[in-house]
């Protein structure tokens, strides 16, 4: 999730420092060369089908699955050579884009992956179609903690691809207080080292934790009082960012940031200085699942696809690529997995307080608070 | 070309119908979001909003006169011995100027914040020395910085291009009459290259006051630019029309400076508009 300028960290490379990305695994050994006819063999029987020849359309955030670069698997790719079905693939960087786009009926996709708030959008206004469950027997591998979510309550339309938590990023050097609150984040001594997301409802979100409120508040006046929460912090601040953060955090140019817990691995393999840590007012959770959008053309293909992207293999190379927390249970117990066990993915519940997922929010409420954030820029 | 003949008419069929689709049908579209609400009905409110923008339109046209003026103080020199240069010289330098722009827009300024982090390549070097770190990047000299670099080809190229076609014989003739160097820049050089210099602002300043992303990297939350406000409003998707009206008072002033400028260049600044 909003990992896109990640390829431009690539070039930067050669400017100035060393950017070790988390998904290179190196640990892989079964992936060197001959994976594909490795991982082909043992499936080959569940997945010869009729389909081979037609096409599959899937439609997912950038850097969002394993794409064979260095030494990974190139899911795509196994996928292909599997079932003969050949696969487009295209990016989306917000669940806004992928939503206009599909709404507008120019493009039709077999396979979206959005995120819960999202999903709960499209399901109202019906723009998904049910799974067929019958055909997607790994389904028994997601954990029964991502099962029957609010976006979803009886498992119908959505598979569980990835999860992920909202912490606080801190450089050590600079930071040498303990740190358990976003509180930090309106600290006087720190400014001009505080970076915020460059986004609404994700910088909201900590205003709102700290005034101990609803994020799916539909009362004016609690987005009044954030908004006035987060003008105070403006001065403070370096800069608002979304993928730049990488770039500040690794390179020591700001002392505190909020991001995603999978994304802080990635930074920490290039800075050992920074340290992570969910705050205890409280934080966002997110569930980004796989959906089929009721326009799709090859929904059998979809089906196998999702099956397929479940396979304890296929997910343990996503899981390891994208970094983020995985929903699948034969992922996460898997004697392979590098992350296993890691506390930042996989917290247990007592170490992290008051988790709140993002809901679809009624328009004029989402129109209000637009308002109130372009004040905030202005501020 | 009075009587344009059949075969010139199907020559240029392409190019009006590039223009009308590409130019005049996204024009006609900006203006109507710009009149209408979310509903489509027609209203004055979004162009009434505009009056909450004043600061950040005054702050994107100040940052881009600084920048334009800039550039044209330091493309000047650079122009005129490029085209004093041997053929071969020149080629290389032409070259030189046209490299970074392989690269994209976004690309080249992105790396411009690695350039200017606090533990950024300059900041690391000057720390060598015992001086700093300095406070480059969030600053405005940053912003106005990344509008120098990436639009710094669209002033020397006209102006070059002109250069080089002024009459050597010109030159000896005014030396001949008594001109000394100097007198020879102001009286014969720059009146000549005015065109090159009209086009070149305009080139320079045009995007540089609606650009978008510079400010949003090389900046901080006190540099926010109108292009980028823009670029937000579109983003959300709530506010379009307040985005299109913004996008149509901005052109408007872009309008209204460039023909300012035209009637101060007098007429030999008329022969090249963008």
């Amino acid at each position: 999730m909003k990992k896109r300028l990640i390829s431009l960290f690539a070039l930067l490379i050669a400017v100035c420092c060393v950017f070790t990305a988390c998904g290179a695994p190196d640990v892989k050994s079964d992936t060197d060369g001959n994976s594909i006819s490795g991982i082909a063999a043992s499936l080959e029987s569940k997945y010869t089908t009729s389909l081979a020849g037609t096409t599959l359309n899937v439609f997912n955030w950038g850097e969002y699955i394993s794409d064979g670069s260095d030494d990974s698997m190139d899911v795509i790719a196994e996928f292909e050579e599997l079932t003969g079905i050949q696969v487009n693939y295209d990016n989306f960087e917000s669940n806004e884009t992928m939503y206009s786009k599909l709404q507008s009926g120019a493009v039709s996709y077999d396979i979206i992956i959005p995120s819960d708030y999202m999903i709960e959008r499209m399901i109202s206004e019906d723009l998904l179609q049910k799974l067929d469950f019958s055909k997607i027997p790994n389904y028994k591998f997601i954990d029964e903690k991502y099962k029957n979510l609010y976006f979803d309550e009886n498992n119908e339309y959505s598979v569980p691809y990835n999860v992920g938590m909202v912490g606080l990023i801190y450089n050590t050097t600079i930071v040498t207080e303990e740190v358990d609150s976003w509180e930090i984040m309106w600290d006087e001594k720190y400014a001009d080292q505080i970076l915020t997301f460059n986004n609404s409802r994700d910088a909201f979100a900590i205003a709102q934790f700290m005034l101990g409120q609803d994020l799916n508040s539909t009362n004016k006046e609690d987005w009044d009082k954030a908004a006035d929460l987060l003008k105070e912090q403006t001065p403070l601040l370096q800069a608002r960012v979304m993928d730049e953060v990488f770039n500040k955090m690794e390179g020591g140019n700001a002392a505190i940031a909020p991001y995603y817990a999978g994304d802080f691995l990635t930074m920490y393999d290039a800075n050992e200085d920074l340290a992570f840590v969910y705050p205890k007012e409280g934080t966002n959770i997110f569930v980004d699942s796989i959906c089929v959008p009721k326009n799709a053309q090859n929904y059998d293909a979809a089906m196998l696809f999702i099956n397929f992207l479940l396979e304890p293999e296929v997910g343990l190379a996503n899981a390891e690529y994208i970094c983020y927390a995985s929903p699948n249970t034969a992922v996460v117990n898997h004697e392979d997995y590098s992350l296993k066990g890691n506390e930042i993915l996989y917290p247990d519940d007592e170490a992290v307080a008051n988790t709140q997922y993002f809901h679809d929010i009624d328009p004029e409420i989402r129109s209000y608070y637009e308002k109130l954030w372009e004040e905030i820029l202005r501020s | 070309m009075k009587h344009s003949s059949l075969g010139t008419k199907i020559l240029n069929a392409p190019y009006i119908l590039w223009s009308v689709l590409f130019i005049i049908v996204p024009l006609v579209i900006v203006v109507y979001f710009a009149f209408t609400d979310q509903n489509g009905a027609w209203t004055l409110a979004n162009i009434a909003e505009i009056k909450d923008y004043g600061e950040i339109l005054l702050r994107s046209i100040g940052y881009a006169v600084v920048a334009t003026l800039i550039t044209l103080v330091t493309s000047y020199p650079v122009a005129y011995f490029m085209s004093k240069a041997k053929a071969r010289t020149q080629a290389i330098m032409m070259m030189l100027i046209m490299l970074p722009m392989w690269m994209n827009l976004l690309i080249r300024t992105y790396s411009w914040t690695t350039i200017l982090e606090k533990n950024g390549i300059i900041n690391t070097l000057l720390g060598y020395l015992g001086i700093g770190p300095l406070p480059l990047i969030g600053t405005s000299g940053a912003v106005i910085l990344g509008m120098i670099y990436n639009y710094i080809p669209y002033m020397i190229l006209p102006i070059y291009t002109i250069m080089v076609k002024i009459d050597p014989a010109l030159l000896e003739a005014a030396s001949d009459l008594g001109s000394n160097g100097f007198d020879r820049l102001k009286r014969v050089i720059f009146p000549l290259s005015l065109p090159g210099v009209v086009s070149g602002i305009t080139m320079v300043f045009v995007p540089s006051v609606s650009t978008f992303y510079i400010a949003d990297k090389l900046g901080s939350t006190k540099t926010l630019m109108i292009g980028d406000m823009i670029q937000k409003k579109f983003d959300i998707n709530l506010y379009s029309n307040t985005g299109a009206a913004l996008s149509f008072v901005l052109m408007l002033i872009i309008l209204i400076s460039l023909a300012v400028m035209h009637k101060f260049a007098g007429e030999d600044g008329e022969a090249i508009i963008v």
